[in-house]
């Protein structure tokens, strides 16, 4: 993929990633921040499916954002063709491993198998 | 054996001292970016508690529900409130928003894009993230 | 001869003097560099590289320094100055306001000598980004002698044509202090400086040279090098521009 295409892709998951994150932190304002956290709250908030699809999104959003944030950092500190595959790889392998985790913990939990 | 490019190195990257606000703003990014990043991954893990049913939801709770436990997301929010602040402006610049026209430099060439505009951005990510901070403090020391 | 003489003395009693602190490193014989301190007598006018001239005048012939034109034309006499790259023609000590300056080689450029380094990996990265103008035609062929230009049109780079090659805005780049790799503020720069030439037909290519895992995109608009510029290039500018062509927000 070209840089320019992973760069786009950079810079709008962060915009998408603004406005999703802020219905998020505005869901435990509204409703009250302990309140928001007791187990039956975040139980009915997963079992909610738009917002299940929205935890969802971000968890997708962020992931990819903050990988290839990573990414960046790493190949600008040590350059070779190796290292910056493993970094390149890696990166995508952590994203992947942390974005089926959550996914895990947002589909089980929404179809009712805690 | 390779010729030693005498390259700066973190160091020098890391050094906020010799060129101003965005050299501070440059590191502040690098540095809540990472922090996000570690914060999201370890939110993942902390949200999967509620896989282990009541009780082990309300063990996790009880660790993070503390006075550090607050603190350290007070941080988290400063840290999240800078990065979208200052990311929406940098990103403005790489677009070309906001850099200036380029014209003829007369002496003593202040640079056009290290303007007011910026400048404020990024005083202004620095004050709406401690703004929040003492805002998500209030919330959370004051129920 | 009697007026060389009163101007001579009037010098003295007007002179101060700094202490003059130049890093000493030859990479063939030392492990790693020294510095070594001279008392260099100033006055309001007097530059960094006339201190360093003065020094090898009248202290030590072996210090190596590279210069020519001491008018900031020529680009050579880039160093570290008081922490910060500055051209040392173009740097009064009466404005570095301190009673010691300290000159150390530039960063991010292989050390020949003491204060001289090697350009090569610069003038490479500007030559790769095609640093003319690209066209079908030629003026040789063409019906007129001449592309003409509007002043508008030549607004658009001029200020970028002013670069004298001194590496002052890759010392300073905070991406080039670890990466090796990286294109550069320098040749990005140039590389706006021909796309925004109403001449020049060779937008493409240069965009795709500089679309690279190590190329425009490690830029993060620090800002450092339009900082340093010794001649109001203002890469940063230049950067941003170009990447707002790549972004869509220009055409």
């Amino acid at each position: 993929m070209r840089e320019s295409t992973i760069m786009k892709i950079h810079y709008g998951t962060a915009l998408a990633a603004v406005a999703l994150v802020a219905v998020h932190i505005l869901m435990r304002l509204t409703q009250g921040f302990a309140d928001s956290l007791e187990y039956e709250s975040v139980l009915a908030n997963y079992k909610f499916i738009p917002y299940a699809i929205m935890l969802e999104l971000i968890l997708i959003l962020l992931a990819v954002h903050g990988f290839n944030g990573l990414r960046v950092i790493l190949i600008e500190l040590k350059q070779g063709r190796i290292y910056e595959k493993a970094v390149s790889y890696g990166c995508l392998a952590a994203m992947i491993g942390l974005i089926a985790y959550g996914s895990r913990t947002i589909i089980m939990t929404n179809m009712g198998l805690v | 054996m390779p010729q030693d490019e005498h390259k700066e190195g973190v160091g020098g990257m890391i050094n906020p001292t010799r060129y101003g606000i965005e050299r501070v703003a440059y590191l502040l990014m690098r540095l809540s970016g990472l922090g996000l990043l570690a914060y999201f991954v370890a939110h993942i893990y902390e949200t999967s508690n509620i896989l282990r049913g009541q009780v082990g939801w309300n063990e996790f709770l009880e660790l993070t529900q503390t006075t550090e436990g607050h603190i350290f997301l007070a941080i988290v929010i400063a840290m999240c409130v800078f990065h979208t602040v200052n990311g929406i402006r940098v990103m403005l610049g790489h677009g070309g928003v906001g850099v200036g026209k380029p014209a003829r430099p007369d002496y003593p060439y202040d640079p056009a894009s290290q303007n007011y505009r910026h400048k404020i951005g990024i005083y202004s990510s620095i004050v709406l993230a401690a703004v929040a901070t003492m805002y998500g403090l209030a919330v959370m020391f004051g129920e | 001869m009697a007026q060389v003489s009163s101007i001579s003395n009037e010098q003295s009693s007007t002179a101060k003097s700094i202490i003059l602190k130049i890093s000493r490193y030859n990479p063939e014989h030392d492990e790693s560099s020294q510095f070594m301190e001279f008392n260099v007598k100033y006055e309001k006018w007097t530059t960094v590289l006339e201190a360093i001239l003065d020094v090898k005048k009248h202290f030590d012939h072996s210090v190596a320094v590279r210069y020519s034109c001491r008018q900031a034309t020529c680009g050579s006499c880039g160093m570290i100055i008081n922490g910060k790259p500055r051209l040392a023609c173009f740097t009064k000590i009466s404005e570095l306001d301190s009673n010691v300056v300290t000159v150390e080689p530039m960063n991010n450029f292989p050390v020949i000598r003491d204060l001289a380094v090697k350009f090569e990996k610069l003038f490479d990265s500007h030559q790769k980004i095609k640093p003319y103008l690209i066209r079908d035609d030629t003026e040789l062929v063409s019906d007129e002698k001449e592309f003409l230009q509007t002043p508008e049109e030549v607004e658009q780079y001029i200020q970028f044509a002013n670069c004298i090659k001194c590496g002052l805005c890759n010392s300073a780049c905070p991406t080039m202090a670890t990466d090796s790799s990286f294109v550069g503020p320098q040749a990005l720069a140039q590389a706006y400086r021909y796309v925004a030439d109403s001449r020049d037909k060779g937008k493409d290519s240069r965009l795709k040279i500089i679309d690279d895992s190590h190329g425009i995109w490690r830029c993060h608009f620090a800002g450092s090098c339009s900082q340093v510029c010794p001649k109001g290039v203002d890469p940063a500018m230049g950067i941003q521009l170009l990447r707002g062509y790549m972004l869509g927000f220009r055409s």
